[in-house]
């Protein structure tokens, strides 16, 4: 009976009843409520509308779908994961299992997009291009760095805030461009679904690293804060040059890195930080907030008298069982 | 001048910005045991946005036990709702709850800690909403 390799033990069974951190909870009800798969979404009513898109267009879409991919599988596959052993909680534990699986499901979306609109010829060459872009494997071996199982667990929520937060940002950007003009709108509805999950991991992630960060030595802190600012940066100069080469023959570069600066700035107040871009360099193009939200008006100001009426007479659905008047 | 009253989960964002505001402002504790202000003159409500992907649960529970006070509600004058855009359709979607249910105005919307120039907006917008509201309410 001797020699045995050593065996890992056995964890206490997780029970949802008894929490340590009530946020586990809550994001756990958030993520799993707003569960959803590709089927759900009609995209085929997009394939006249994908007809309409010049042969650079669809070249430019196939290719910023295949980089989101790319980095919807690390996350599936390494970046949620890596995060696992360092849970504090179990149900953190369990959060992160939702994580990975969700990532999971938005690679798996992009399949079905190009399974609906494109020929296989072309989405296996924008699979090629997608391992040859030099800007994409970049940044992906900067995050994978942070991910290696010795890695610090703090600097891996710091990658993995950047990648939910920031990174997808220079290809969300295309199908909110699309849906502002009436193109591929069944696509963006499904893009929206992912850039709601996204808002969630990134905030999620970004809560934990700050329990994190609280325990340690003020010195500490501001070795992780340098890092995260050294590698936003280090993030930030690729992606400028990724959205240059994509976005140049558009004549959009400039409105994607407003989006870009704006998204930055967001990931970073996850992780509780103080924004990095000023606020005049974050204009990000109207029409694509409005694609982004879009029933939510801009700039709602009633201070200024802008924005709509302020009273929505409509019934919210709201838990009115916990309201008593 | 009238108050603020906030709402700020252990993320911190409504915190950092109330903070960034530079003003008196009293917090909505977190533990449901600790006791819960109960403002007796005008305030403006700062809350953030809970809701899933259909509207549901916008408001968090200790916000709305702080507004199940009939006299607290009494001198709410108005709410600021703080959100994701991600969120699409439901961004900031607490405003609006809350302006429903109580009959005041959504007085401005940002996103997680605020910008810069939402800390202006909000600063000079209290400056004149109070400014009005105290020359209009005697």
């Amino acid at each position: 009976m001797k020699d045995l390799p050593p065996t890992r033990p056995v964890p206490p069974a997780i029970n949802w009843n008894r929490l340590q951190d009530d946020k586990d909870l809550e994001i756990w009800n958030r993520l799993t409520v707003n569960f959803w798969l590709p089927e759900k979404v009609p995209l085929s009513n997009d394939i006249q509308s994908w007809s309409q898109l010049t042969e650079d267009e669809q070249r430019l879409t196939i290719r910023v779908f295949t980089g989101l991919t790319l980095l919807d599988t690390i996350q599936n596959s390494v970046g949620a994961p890596s995060l696992m052993p360092d849970a504090i909680t179990p149900h953190e534990e369990a959060v992160l299992t939702n994580i990975a699986f969700m990532e999971a499901v938005h690679a798996r979306s992009y399949s079905s997009i190009f399974s609906t609109l494109c020929s296989t010829a072309e989405v296996d060459e924008a699979f090629r291009w997608s391992e040859e872009n030099a800007q994409l494997q970049e940044k992906s071996r900067l995050i994978l760095k942070e991910y290696g199982a010795t890695a610090n667990p703090l600097r891996k929520k710091v990658a993995s805030v950047f990648l939910e937060s920031f990174l997808f940002y220079s290809g969300f950007y295309l199908p909110m461009h699309w849906s502002s003009r009436a193109r591929l709108t069944n696509t963006a509805d499904l893009i929206r679904l992912i850039i709601r999950d996204e808002a969630v991991h990134g905030y999620y992630i970004g809560y934990k690293f700050q329990r994190g960060l609280e325990r340690l030595a003020e010195s500490e802190r501001q070795n992780i804060k340098d890092f995260a600012f050294a590698l936003i940066f280090d993030l930030y100069e690729i992606e400028c040059r990724y959205t240059e080469t994509l976005y140049d023959p558009l004549g959009l570069t400039e409105d994607v890195k407003a989006f870009l600066h704006y998204n930055a700035n967001k990931a970073l107040q996850n992780l509780g930080f103080e924004s990095l871009f000023p606020d005049e360099l974050c204009r990000v193009n109207p029409a694509i907030m409005a694609a982004l939200s879009p029933n939510a008006d801009e700039n709602h100001d009633f201070f200024s008298g802008s924005g709509s009426s302020y009273v929505i007479g409509k019934t919210m659905a709201t838990e009115d069982e916990d309201w008593d008047f | 001048m009238g108050g603020i009253v906030y709402f700020s989960s252990r993320s911190g964002n409504t915190a950092r910005f109330v903070t960034r505001l530079g003003r008196m402002a009293s917090r909505i504790p977190i533990p449901p045991e600790e006791p819960m202000p109960a403002p007796r003159t005008p305030f403006v409500l700062i809350t953030p946005t809970y809701s899933d992907g259909l509207g549901r649960g916008a408001i968090h529970r200790q916000v709305i036990r702080f507004l199940n006070d009939p006299d607290t509600r009494h001198h709410l004058r108005g709410v600021i709702a703080s959100g994701n855009r991600n969120f699409g359709a439901t961004f900031a979607l607490a405003g609006d709850v809350v302006a429903q249910k109580c009959c005041v105005p959504v007085l401005y919307r940002f996103e997680l800690a605020g910008t810069e120039t939402d800390i202006v907006r909000v600063s000079e917008g209290l400056d004149r909403f109070w400014k009005t509201h105290f020359s209009t309410a005697i």
